[in-house]
């Protein structure tokens, strides 16, 4: 099989979905109405709702919710083989994700923009509302927790990105203050700053950054166990582990200082600098696919998988949550998008099309992975690089660096500065998500706060700590960092779980209009037994281990599962005895 | 030459139109977060530049008055986001 090919197959799945399954999703269950009025015209107020244009909508929506996590889950899944991989992103897009974006845009719209959070409490019940925020805080304290490690990882793998990364902050500042505080107009200062960006990247490969290791870390007793006789061995894997905490700690304080400061002045210009990388990044691995056309090296079913590898059914589907189906996009699309709705018929556009651009990346993540990465270091490396479930987890970013480098080289970029531009896309994609998710962490903390009456939690201060703190403590209490990337399995179940009671808000509301919930029922059904089996496993696993901090998380993770399974069976036994009794 | 003098107009539409958007995408994350702040900001200087509406005694009212002009649009959504229906006694007519 050739990249272009599995290339073509993919998009192509994805335009039929769009043209076909949303239009039949739009017409016969949603029936979009062009003459509803939208919230964004009802309330318009200029701060919360107002009607905004579609493709800027569409933009938004998309770079919001694209970023490093369909990059990664893929990256981590294909240690099965590109087929289970390409098969759960192109299917779970066209009949998951994308209709669970489409209808958490679409019936916040019909509910005043309401979130997804009030329309739980409202249609499932009391019990949602605190369900669905507990979930959103169980699901950022794992992203925020993951995602410094991959970034810690990933300037430990890649020291020329750490000058482009840094440097775009300083930039992302002067934009900022260009634009708000000297009345400059956007276009001229972003462009420059994309171009500031790119001189940085390739003024990367010549200035390689080493955090220098400051804490003098004692070997392990397993890392002294693993080198066995020879010492130096020991003392270097101390080493790393000295410089990956000195990295996760700057990241942390980092995200505290960013959390806190004027969104216009750090978080607007940088995400919007980000979003042109996205749309560079799905550039330059297309091109690069379509100009070097190689073969897909690794396997299509990976049949020599490493002995501690999971089995793929159920683990793919939790491995690859953003990238397929991810709940994280309902709280954008109720939360922003459904404010700023100009025309209902918008919402299938907007939601269903963002999805599918996130399915685009996750597929190029997949093509990155097996196409390029496996033809640089052959078969035998490809292996090797996916030699056990924990390289394969830790070593997913850097397998789609070194894929990425060896397609943009087909089109005339040099090696070495495409694979510290494919770092600095991964990074920036995750320091935003960390930037935005610290910031969101700090609400719902200051919420639960005002749920069980605790005052001193309210406070910004106090809440931004309990938020950076929480994350830190569980990135660095799993090896020192090292072991941080286990965490991605129970984010990925939060992400479903969240996806799962979106679906179930969604299919409530479709029995009570008395339509067909199938689209939403089934998705959700489908995801909660995957979630449930997969969480069995991954608990047994930590059990086993003698993990106990894994065995914590995952097990109040868990509990949260089993509360939603209750909640969605009594639910909809009330719905369907409600709809039994008024028919005649 | 009318035909390209149409073809440039129409040229310089699709430009202004893609600015538009380019500008709106860069807008529309944060616009709510910096509206809600910027009004914020706002109600605390008509607090304090107003207080005497509210009945609290200010020394600079004879001073920001002269405001009038520039901020009787925005005196009327604060006096309605605060909860008056009508403009507080000795206040703008502004409805």
């Amino acid at each position: 099989m050739s990249a272009v090919a599995l290339l073509v197959i993919g998009i192509s799945a994805f335009v039929t979905g769009y043209r076909v399954y949303s239009r039949y999703i739009a017409r016969r269950i949603f029936q979009l109405d062009p003459d509803f009025v939208t919230p964004a015209h009802q309330f318009e107020d200029g701060v919360d709702f107002l009607p905004t244009n579609r493709h800027v909508l569409f933009g938004h929506h998309f770079t919001s919710v694209a970023g490093a996590a369909p990059i990664v889950g893929p990256a981590i899944a294909v240690i099965w083989g590109w087929l289970p991989a390409f098969l759960w992103v192109v299917l779970g897009t066209v009949f998951a994700g994308a209709v669970h974006d489409f209808g958490t845009l679409w019936i916040s719209s019909r509910h005043k923009g309401n979130s997804i959070g009030t329309l739980a409490e409202s249609l499932v019940g009391n019990r949602a509302r605190v369900l669905f925020l507990l979930l959103i805080f169980f699901l950022l304290l794992m992203v925020n927790a993951v995602f410094a490690v991959i970034i810690a990882n990933l300037f430990m793998a890649n020291p020329g990105a750490v000058l482009p990364v840094w440097g775009s902050l300083v930039v992302a500042v002067a934009v900022g203050l260009l634009i708000y505080r000297s009345g400059a107009g956007i276009l001229v200062p972003s462009l420059a700053a994309l171009a500031i960006l790119y001189a940085l990247i390739w003024f990367g490969q010549y200035a390689p950054f080493e955090l220098p290791d400051l804490l003098g870390l004692s070997p392990t007793a397993a890392q002294l166990a693993t080198a066995g006789s020879d010492p130096g061995a020991a003392a270097y894997a101390a080493q790393l582990d000295g410089q990956r905490v000195g990295w996760i700690v700057i990241l942390f304080v980092y995200t505290f200082i960013a959390s806190v400061l004027p969104v216009w002045l750090l978080l607007q210009p940088r995400d919007f600098v980000n979003g042109h990388q996205l749309f560079v990044a799905l550039g330059i691995i297309g091109a690069g696919v379509i100009a070097t056309n190689p073969p897909i090296v690794a396997p299509a079913i990976n049949t020599h998988l490493p002995p501690d590898a999971p089995s793929w059914f159920p683990l793919l589907f939790i491995t690859i949550a953003c990238g397929a189906i991810s709940g994280f996009h309902g709280l954008v699309a109720s939360g922003t998008s459904s404010k700023q709705l100009d025309r209902e018929p918008d919402s299938r556009y907007v939601g269903y099309g963002g999805a599918l651009g996130e399915g685009a990346l996750a597929l190029t993540s997949i093509l990155a992975t097996t196409a390029g990465f496996a033809l640089y270091v052959g078969i035998d490396g490809w292996h090797a690089h996916y030699g056990s479930w924990a390289a394969a987890s830790s070593g997913a970013t850097m397998a789609f660096v070194d894929g990425v480098a060896v397609l943009a080289e087909g089109i005339g970029i040099p090696h070495a500065v495409a694979a510290i531009f494919a770092a600095v896309v991964v990074i920036s994609f995750a320091a935003t998500t960390l930037d935005t998710s610290v910031r969101l962490q700090r609400y719902i903390v200051a919420e639960l706060g005002v749920e069980y009456g605790v005052k001193f939690v309210q406070n910004r201060w106090t809440a931004t700590f309990i938020a950076v703190g929480s994350c830190a403590v569980l990135a660095l209490g799993l090896d020192r960092g090292a072991g941080g990337m286990r965490l991605w399995a129970l984010f990925g179940t939060t992400n479903q779980l969240l996806a799962g009671l979106s679906l179930l808000v969604l299919t409530l509301y479709l029995l009570r209009l008395g339509r067909s919930a199938w689209v939403t029922a089934v998705p959700m059904a489908f995801l909660l037994f995957m979630t449930t089996w997969a969480m069995i496993v991954n608990l047994i696993r930590f059990v086993s281990e003698d993990r106990a901090l894994l065995s914590a998380v995952g097990g109040a993770i868990f509990v949260l599962e089993l509360w939603l399974l209750f909640e969605a069976s009594a639910a909809l036994r009330r719905m369907l005895r409600a709809r039994g009794s008024s028919t005649p | 030459m009318r035909g390209m003098a149409a073809f440039r107009e129409r040229a310089l539409a699709r430009v202004r139109r893609w600015k538009e958007i380019y500008e709106g995408i860069y807008m529309v994350p944060y616009r709510t977060a910096i509206q809600r702040e910027w009004r914020r900001q706002r109600d605390i200087l008509f607090v304090l530049g107003f207080s005497d509406l509210l009945g609290v005694p200010s020394p600079v009212q004879l001073y920001t008055l002269e405001l009038i002009p520039e901020v009787l649009e925005q005196f009327h959504s604060w006096h309605l986001r605060m909860g008056m229906e009508e403009p507080p006694e000795g206040g703008f007519r502004c409805c």
